[in-house]
C-alpha cells in the first residue's frame, strides 16, 4: 500500500513535469513573439530587445525553464537553504503576479465545480437508482431521453438557451458576473448573493455530468441487483430496504465515489465552456484569455494549478478507494 | 404431514421472446429430517423450483401456480412478510458459486450476525458469538479470527462453509442446496457433502440436495426426483432409481456416466441437446431424443405413473412395463458386465 | 486395447518413437516488489519439475485440481507459455527455446482444445471462419479447398456443414465444443491436447463429445494429452494417468494400474472423494476426506508439498526429505512420490493413517 503510493507520487512527479514541458514547447513553437507584442504597434528593435530582456524570453528555453522550475519550488540553495513562497512568475501582459491571478481565479472555479457537482449529484442519484429499480417503466425511458439530451447537448449551447430564457427573457437570474461570497466588491456580494449569481452556471454545468452519472448509476445498480450476494441475502429473509441500503447501493456506489473524484479534480482545472458564457473570472476563462494574450506565465500558471488539482484528486480518490473496498485494502 | 409438500407447481417467465415455461407441474414431498435429490441438467427446472418455493424468483416476470404446503402454509400465497420470516429462518438455501454468493465488503462475522438478527432479537454480541460457534461447527480453523475476515480472504471451500454456517444459524428444518459443490475441487466436494450429512444429523433438518451428479445423489439421497425440460422423469427412492430406472432418460443419465468400477468402451450417449422451454416438443419433452420413441410420444406428453405396483416410484413415459424392467437390466447387467 | 496388450506394445517400441517427451518441466511465474525499479521476491512455482513421454497414439490423461498446475504445463507444451526452465522435445526435436518464427511449422502438428465453449470462439467471426483459420495461416490449399475442408470437418464432428455461415452464439455448449474439436483437427495434427473439454457441458452431452474424441483418435491416429480434475472421465478415455499436485507429478502409472492400486496417498484421497452413482457402494463407503485446503504454489510445504494434509503423514521423515518418483511396487511403469506409499488399496481411512514402517 505504502510502496504503491509512493510509486503513484513519483508517477506524479513525471506527470508534472511532462505536462509542463510540453505547455513550454508548444508555447515556443507558435510564432509569435510576446515581446513584440508589448511592444505593440511600433515596435523598434530596441524596444523588442529590452521587453525581451525584461521578460526573459532572450534566454534560451531550457533556461527559462529551469527558472520556471526553480521558482516553483519551495526551496533555495543560494546562499545556504532556505525557503522562499513557490512563485509562477509575472504575468507578461498584465505584470501581476500570477500566483495572485490564480488565487484570484480559483476559488470562482471551485465555487461553480463543487456547487455543481452537488447539484449533479442529487439528481442523479435518485434518478440513477429509481431507474434500475424499475427498468423500462415511465420513468426510467424518460430518464434515458433525458440522458440522451443531456450529453449531447454542448454546454455552451445550454448555456445560452438558460441565459435567454431564465436569464433574459423571464428575468430570474442574473446572466454575468461573480460575487464573492465573503465580502462585496462592486454591486453584489455575500453568500446570498453569490448563490444567486450561480444558479445557472450551475445547471448548466450539471446537466452533462448528470447525464453521465445517471446513466452509470443506473448501469451499476442494475448490475448489483443481479450479483448473486444479493440473492444470498434476500434468501437470508432480508427486507428489501435492508438489501437496497447494505448490499446492493454500498457496492454499486463504490465506483461512482471515485470516478467523482476524478471528474471534480478534471473540472477544477477549468470548466471552460461554462465560465465563458456566463462571464465568470475562473480558470477557464483566464486561460484563454491569456492564450489568446500569449501570455505564457498565466497559461502556465493555470496549467499548474490543473494538474496539481488533477493530481491531487486523483490520490485521494486511490486513497478513498482503499478505505471503503477491502478487497484493495487487504490484498 | 410432510414438511413441504409440493404439488403441480408451475413457473413461467414472461420474456422478451415469450413465456419460458421454466417448471411445468413438478410435485413431491420432504419429510423431516429426511434428503432429497433433485437430479437434472441445465435447463432442467430444477433450481428454479426451489427458487419458487422461497418465493426467490423476480416479481415483474414470474408467473407461478400450483401449491407448495410448508407445515401446512401455502408458500406460494403467503405474504411477503411471512415468506420473508420463514427464509433463513425456517427454509434455508445455499448457491452454487460461493465466491460471488457473499458481499465482497462486509466481514463474514457480519453477515452471518445478520443472518441471525434478522430474525431472532438478539443483541450484536450474541449474534457474533453465534456465529463464531457456527463457524467452528462447519471446520473453519481459527474461527475466532477469521470472523473478522472479508469473503476475498478465504478459498473456495471455506467460502461454501461460511454459507453453510449462514444458512444454518437459525436452525432450519429445511436446508435447500443448489449444487453446493459443482464449482469445488472433487476433495472440497468431499468435504463438503461430508460436512453437511454430518450437520444434517446434528441439526435435525431435512436437506434438498439440487445437483446434476447422479453420484451425489446416490451417496447421500434418501428419495430422488429426476428433472428433465421443466417436468419429472421419474421419482422414487434412491434405491428405486438407481436398481430400477424406468426413463430413458434416467437410462441415458446413467449410461453415460463413465465410471471408476467399469471399463466401457463407448459410453451410453443421448443424442441431441436439451430442448428449448420457450416451444418444448409436443408429446413428451424428450421424444427428440430418445432411443425407444413411438408415435404416441410425439403426440401425448405422458403423465406420472407407479412403475409397476409400486406407488411410491413414479415415471413419465409411455413404454410398457415389460420393455422399461428389460432395458433396465439390460442397462445394469451391462454396467456389471464390462466392469473388470 | 487392454492394459496388457498396451504395455506389450509399449514394451516392444524402444524408446525413440515417442511423440512427444517432457523433461523437467517449470514454469515459474515472477513476484515482483519494489517501487521504482521491480525485483523479483518470489516466484509462483505453477510447473515444478514434470516429465513424461507420450508415444504416438497414446493418451495421457492428467489428473489434478485447482493449483495443481495442469493447464499451465499444457499451454507450456504448445509453447503458448514460455517455460523457464526444463525442455520440450517433439519428435526428438528441442522446442523450448524456439523463436515464434521458428515454432510456426511446429504449430500444425500441435492443437489444442479449451474447456470453455462459450469463451474460447470468436463470437463475432463466423464458424467456417473459426475451423478454417488455422489453415489459412498455414496456407494449406486454395479458398475452395478450404472450404471443402471445414464442410468436411464440420460433418466428422457431427456438426451440419450447411452451417458454415453461422455465429457460435446459434450453437449449444456441446455444439461448440465440436466447432472446437473441429478447428483443431483441420490441420491434420498429430497431438491434440485437450484442456478440461467436457468440464463445462452437461452429463448428456459429455458422453457424446468423450465418444467423438475416442473415434477421432481411433480414425486419424491421434495422441491426446487429456486434462482434467473428473477422475472418472480421465480414465474412460486415457491409457496411462498422471496426477499432479501444486505444480509436481506425484504419481504415474497406467490406467488401470493407478485406479486399481494407487501409491500415492492423494490419488488415494481423489479416488476416495469421486461420488460414485451407486447407492449400495456409495453409502457403505467411507470417504477419506482430506484436511484443509490446496496451499498456495506461492510458498509450497517443503519437502513433499503433500505432507500437510497427507493421512499418512510421518514427521522427521515428510516434512525433512523430499520423497523422488521411482517405483514404489507394481509394474516398473507404475512411480508414486511418496515415503509411505499405500500398500494396498482400497483401503480405510484408519489404514490410511497408519503408515507402515517405511519405503
Amino acid at each position: 500500500m505504502f510502496r504503491y503510493l509512493i510509486r503513484r507520487l513519483l508517477w506524479a512527479l513525471v506527470l508534472f513535469f511532462a505536462t509542463t514541458i510540453v505547455t513550454f514547447i508548444i508555447f515556443y513553437a507558435v510564432p509569435v513573439d510576446p515581446a513584440r507584442t508589448i511592444c505593440g504597434q511600433r515596435a523598434t528593435p530596441e524596444c523588442v530587445h529590452r521587453a525581451e530582456i525584461f521578460l526573459g524570453t532572450n534566454k534560451p528555453i531550457y533556461y527559462q525553464y529551469y527558472k520556471f522550475v526553480y521558482r516553483l519550488f519551495p526551496f533555495s540553495f543560494a546562499g545556504g537553504f532556505h525557503f522562499h513562497e513557490p512563485s509562477l512568475g509575472r504575468s507578461f501582459t498584465s505584470r501581476l503576479s500570477v500566483n495572485y491571478v490564480v488565487g484570484q481565479a480559483a476559488p470562482v472555479t471551485a465555487s461553480l465545480v463543487f456547487g455543481g457537482a452537488i447539484l449533479w449529484m442529487l439528481i442523479a442519484l435518485p434518478v440513477g437508482i429509481l431507474s434500475a429499480l424499475r427498468p423500462r417503466s415511465l420513468l426510467d425511458r424518460f430518464a434515458m431521453v433525458g440522458v440522451l439530451v443531456g450529453i449531447s447537448a454542448h454546454p455552451v449551447w445550454i448555456g445560452l438557451i438558460f441565459a435567454y430564457f431564465f436569464g433574459f427573457k423571464l428575468g430570474w437570474f442574473p446572466i454575468t458576473n461573480y460575487c464573492n461570497f465573503f465580502n462585496a466588491t462592486g454591486e453584489c456580494g455575500g453568500p446570498v448573493q453569490w448563490a444567486y449569481h450561480l444558479v445557472l452556471p450551475w445547471c448548466t454545468f450539471a446537466i452533462l455530468f448528470a447525464a453521465l452519472y445517471v446513466r452509470m448509476i443506473r448501469a451499476n445498480v442494475m448490475e448489483a441487483l443481479n450479483e448473486d450476494y444479493v440473492r444470498t441475502a434476500r434468501a437470508k429473509g432480508a427486507p428489501e430496504w435492508l438489501v437496497m441500503r447494505s448490499h446492493v447501493l454500498r457496492n454499486a456506489l463504490l465506483p461512482v465515489v471515485t470516478m467523482l473524484g476524478m471528474d471534480i479534480g478534471l473540472a477544477l482545472g477549468g470548466a471552460i465552456f461554462t465560465e465563458t458564457v456566463y462571464g465568470l473570472p475562473g480558470l477557464g476563462k483566464t486561460a484563454i484569455n491569456a492564450i489568446a494574450n500569449f501570455d505564457l506565465p498565466t497559461v502556465q500558471g493555470v496549467v499548474v494549478f490543473a494538474t496539481i488539482c488533477i493530481i491531487v484528486f486523483n490520490l485521494a480518490v486511490d486513497l478513498l478507494y482503499a478505505v471503503i473496498d477491502p478487497r484493495i485494502r487487504l490484498s | 404431514m410432510a414438511l413441504l409438500e409440493v404439488n403441480d407447481l408451475k413457473t413461467y417467465f414472461r420474456t422478451d421472446d415469450g413465456v419460458v415455461r421454466a417448471v411445468d407441474g413438478v410435485s413431491f414431498k420432504v419429510d423431516k429430517g429426511q434428503t432429497l435429490g433433485i437430479v437434472g441438467e441445465s435447463g432442467s427446472g430444477k433450481s428454479v423450483t426451489c427458487l419458487t418455493i422461497m418465493g426467490l424468483n423476480p416479481r415483474r416476470t414470474a408467473m407461478t401456480t400450483g401449491h407448495a404446503m410448508w407445515k401446512g402454509e401455502d408458500l406460494l400465497t403467503a405474504k411477503a412478510s411471512r415468506l420473508r420470516e420463514i427464509r433463513g429462518n425456517e427454509i434455508a438455501m445455499i448457491f452454487q458459486d460461493p465466491m460471488t454468493s457473499l458481499n465482497p465488503v462486509h466481514k463474514i462475522g457480519d453477515q452471518l450476525a445478520e443472518a441471525m438478527r434478522l430474525h431472532e432479537d438478539v443483541s450484536r454480541r450474541q449474534a457474533r458469538k453465534r456465529g463464531l460457534d457456527l463457524l467452528k461447527a462447519v471446520g473453519i480453523p481459527r474461527a475466532d479470527r477469521r470472523i473478522d475476515d472479508y469473503p476475498h480472504q478465504f478459498s473456495g471451500g471455506m467460502r461454501q462453509r461460511v454459507m453453510i454456517a449462514m444458512a444454518l444459524i437459525n436452525n432450519p428444518d429445511l436446508l435447500i442446496a443448489d449444487e453446493p459443490t459443482t464449482a469445488l475441487d472433487v476433495t472440497t466436494q468431499a468435504q463438503i457433502l461430508t460436512l453437511i450429512e454430518r450437520l444434517q444429523h446434528e441439526f435435525g433438518s431435512a436437506v434438498i440436495m439440487i445437483t446434476h451428479d447422479l453420484g451425489v445423489v446416490a451417496e447421500i439421497a434418501d428419495d430422488v426426483v429426476v428433472m428433465y425440460a421443466a417436468e419429472i422423469a421419474e421419482q422414487g427412492t434412491t434405491d428405486q432409481i438407481f436398481k430400477s430406472p424406468h426413463h430413458p432418460y434416467t437410462w441415458g443419465l446413467m449410461g453415460s456416466l463413465p465410471r471408476l468400477d467399469q471399463n466401457v468402451e463407448r459410453l451410453v450417449q443421448i443424442q441431441g441437446q436439451p430442448p428449448s422451454l420457450l416451444r418444448p416438443p409436443p408429446g413428451c419433452r424428450f421424444h427428440p431424443r430418445c432411443p425407444y420413441v413411438m408415435q404416441v410420444c410425439k403426440e401425448v406428453d405422458p403423465e406420472l405413473s407407479p412403475a409397476g405396483d409400486d406407488p411410491t416410484h413414479l415415471q413419465a413415459c409411455h413404454l410398457d412395463e415389460e420393455t422399461k424392467k428389460r432395458e433396465a437390466a439390460k442397462l445394469l447387467a451391462g454396467m456389471m458386465a464390462e466392469a473388470s | 486395447m487392454t492394459q496388457a496388450q498396451a504395455e506389450a506394445a509399449a514394451a516392444a517400441q524402444a524408446t525413440g518413437d515417442e511423440l512427444l517427451v517432457v523433461d523437467h518441466l517449470e514454469k515459474y511465474f515472477p513476484i515482483t516488489r519494489g517501487i521504482v525499479f521491480q525485483k523479483e521476491v518470489a516466484a509462483v512455482k505453477a510447473v515444478d519439475g514434470v516429465s513424461f513421454s507420450l508415444r504416438e497414439g497414446e493418451t495421457l490423461g492428467v489428473v489434478g485440481e485447482s493449483g495443481c498446475g495442469k493447464s499451465t504445463m499444457a499451454r507450456c507444451i504448445l509453447k503458448l507459455l514460455e517455460p523457464t526452465g526444463g525442455r520440450v522435445l517433439y519428435r526428438g526435436q528441442d522446442i523450448t527455446k524456439l523463436s515464434r518464427a521458428e515454432m510456426r511449422p511446429f504449430r500444425r502438428e500441435m492443437m489444442m482444445i479449451f474447456q470453455d465453449p462459450y469463451a474460447s470462439l470468436n463470437p463475432r467471426k463466423r464458424v467456417g471462419f473459426i475451423v478454417a483459420e488455422a489453415l489459412q495461416v498455414h496456407k494449406l490449399g486454395t479458398d475452395a479447398e478450404i472450404k471443402r475442408r471445414v464442410q468436411e470437418l464440420l460433418e466428422v464432428v457431427g456438426l451440419n456443414p450447411e452451417h458454415y455461415n453461422r455465429f457460435p452464439h446459434e450453437f449449444s455448449g456441446g455444439q461448440r465444443q465440436r466447432i472446437g474439436v473441429a478447428r483443431a483437427l483441420a490441420v491434420n495434427p498429430k497431438l491434440i491436447v485437450c484442456d478440461e473439454p467436457v468440464s463445462a457441458l452437461d452429463v448428456s452431452v459429455q458422453a457424446q463429445i468423450l465418444n467423438l474424441l475416442k473415434d477421432l483418435q481411433r480414425d486419424f491416429g491421434l495422441t491426446y494429452v487429456f486434462i482434467a480434475h473428473d477422475l472418472n472421465v480421465v480414465r474412460h478415455i486415457s491409457d496411462r494417468v498422471m496426477v499432479m499436485y501444486l505444480g509436481q507429478v506425484v504419481e504415474h502409472a497406467y490406467r488401470d494400474e493407478l485406479y486399481t492400486a494407487p501409491k500415492h496417498p492423494y490419488t488415494g484421497a481423489l479416488l476416495s472423494a469421486v461420488p460414485v452413482p451407486d447407492p449400495e457402494i456409495g453409502r457403505n463407503r467411507k470417504r477419506i476426506v482430506l484436511e484443509g485446503d490446496v496451499p498456495s504454489p506461492i510458498n509450497p510445504p517443503n519437502a513433499c508439498r503433500f505432507h500437510p494434509r497427507c493421512p499418512r503423514f510421518v514427521e522427521g521423515r515428510c516434512d525433512v526429505e523430499e520423497p523422488e518418483l521411482v517405483n514404489r511396487g507394481g509394474p516398473s511403469t507404475h512411480v508414486a512420490k511418496c515415503h509411505y506409499p499405500l500398500e494396498r488399496w482400497p483401503l480405510s481411512e484408519e489404514d490410511m493413517r497408519r503408515a507402515p514402517a517405511g519405503v
